[in-house]
């Protein structure tokens, strides 16, 4: 069977933190199939080369969002990517861009969760209601202000892809604002004002010099750019209401 | 005891390192011609104020070769900068809704780049009219 299959070069980068000063490349001669993904070439490494390749991967049909990697210097999530359309050449796998390797191509991915728990990722009612009161009500205009920022799979591709959080680690990023986005749009929620806070911070959207490869990247169609630098507009107004009303603006 | 040594990586040179971001960096390089003209425009209102034979030798510094080349700078930087600029319009913008539907990118990047195309032909326009 195997004798069939073609063999494409598959380079990466590897780095063990016990025994390497600094990440190196390693090439790896993996038969494959049309069907098969990057992922799969990845696993077939682990499988038959070298079993202490580590890289994380679950649900292998692009919504986990756990396989994401720099696939020939683009961020990619590797399971919806190919080994055909990169063969006859060399196809080159590196952990994302602009965050920490912890060992191989798994980053570290602790400052992006810190974020997420920042921007406060959930609703918080506007007016609490009791359950006598029935659910909070939307109508289909008001969902679709927010229904594209909810498809985020927080596979951080836009963060390896954007060139400014690699430059300043501390800004909060495409990914999670496009999710404090999604709550502030939300006509349920009352916390707007909240996360208008870190939106005008010195780690918030200003950090942005719309470079928009981060909605380029993402494999969801969130449009992160998009929510960034419509907040740049939100602080901005924010700002300058202060001047026209004493309780306007974020504080 | 952690065995744990995350190993971060340089970011120099990390806009040659892909296409989008040298595009990137074109762009926003671009952004100094347009000063550069916008400053040469000056000089010659400056000029003016300062007397017709002030105003004449702005106009004959401008027809120097050195002047024509510079121009014809400009105008490829110019163009291109209006090109990129109106590419990225439809990220920077809150979304338009016509008809209950979101105005898509193309649409919001060809009228830009139209009312871009009406603008310089009405400044045309006026050029030749006021000219005589």
């Amino acid at each position: 069977m195997t004798e069939n299959l073609k063999i494409i070069e598959i380079e990466v980068l590897r780095y063990n933190p016990e025994s390497d000063r600094e990440p190196h490349l390693e090439v790896y001669k993996v038969p494959f199939s049309d069907d098969m993904s990057v992922l799969q070439g990845a696993q077939y490494i682990k499988d038959n080369f070298d079993g202490s390749l580590t890289f994380r991967w679950s649900c292998r049909m692009a919504i986990c969002g756990s396989c994401g990697m720099m696939i020939n210097g683009i961020p990619k999530l590797s399971c919806e990517t190919f080994l055909r359309d990169y063969y006859p050449n060399r196809i080159r796998l590196e952990a994302m861009h602009h965050f920490p390797i912890e060992k191989d191509l798994v980053v570290d991915l602790s400052g992006f969760i810190e974020k997420l728990e920042s921007i406060q990722p959930y609703i918080i009612p506007k007016e609490p209601r009791s359950l006598e009161q029935g659910e909070y009500l939307q109508s289909p205009k008001q969902f679709s202000d927010y229904i594209q920022f909810t498809s985020c799979i927080n596979c951080t591709l836009c963060y390896a892809a954007c060139p400014q959080f690699g430059l300043n680690p501390d800004f909060i990023g495409p990914g999670a604002i496009a999710l404090l986005h999604r709550y502030n749009m939300d006509s349920r929620d009352g916390a707007a004002a909240e996360r208008m806070e870190l939106v005008a911070s010195e780690e918030g959207v200003f950090h942005c010099s719309a470079v928009g490869y981060c909605s380029e990247v993402c494999p969801k169609h969130v449009d992160p750019a998009n929510a960034v630098n419509i907040n740049k507009t939100n602080a901005a107004r924010d700002y300058f209401l202060r001047f026209l009303s004493p309780k306007g603006g974020s504080k | 005891m952690s065995k744990r040594r995350p190993y971060v990586r340089p970011m120099e040179g990390w806009w040659k390192k892909n296409p989008y971001f040298v595009e990137y960096m074109i762009h926003e390089s671009t952004a100094l011609f347009v000063a550069g003209y916008a400053f040469v425009l000056l000089v010659g209102l400056v000029r003016l104020g300062q007397g017709e034979a002030a105003w004449n030798g702005w106009l004959e510094a401008l027809s120097s070769p050195f002047s024509l080349i510079i121009h014809l700078l400009f105008l490829v930087a110019i163009l291109y900068h209006t090109y990129t600029w109106f590419k990225i319009m439809p990220i920077t913008m809150p979304p338009i809704i016509v008809g209950g539907k979101k105005v898509g990118p193309g649409v919001i990047t060809g009228s830009g780049l139209l009312a871009a195309l009406g603008a310089s032909l009405v400044m045309f326009a006026l050029v030749f009219w006021l000219g005589g």
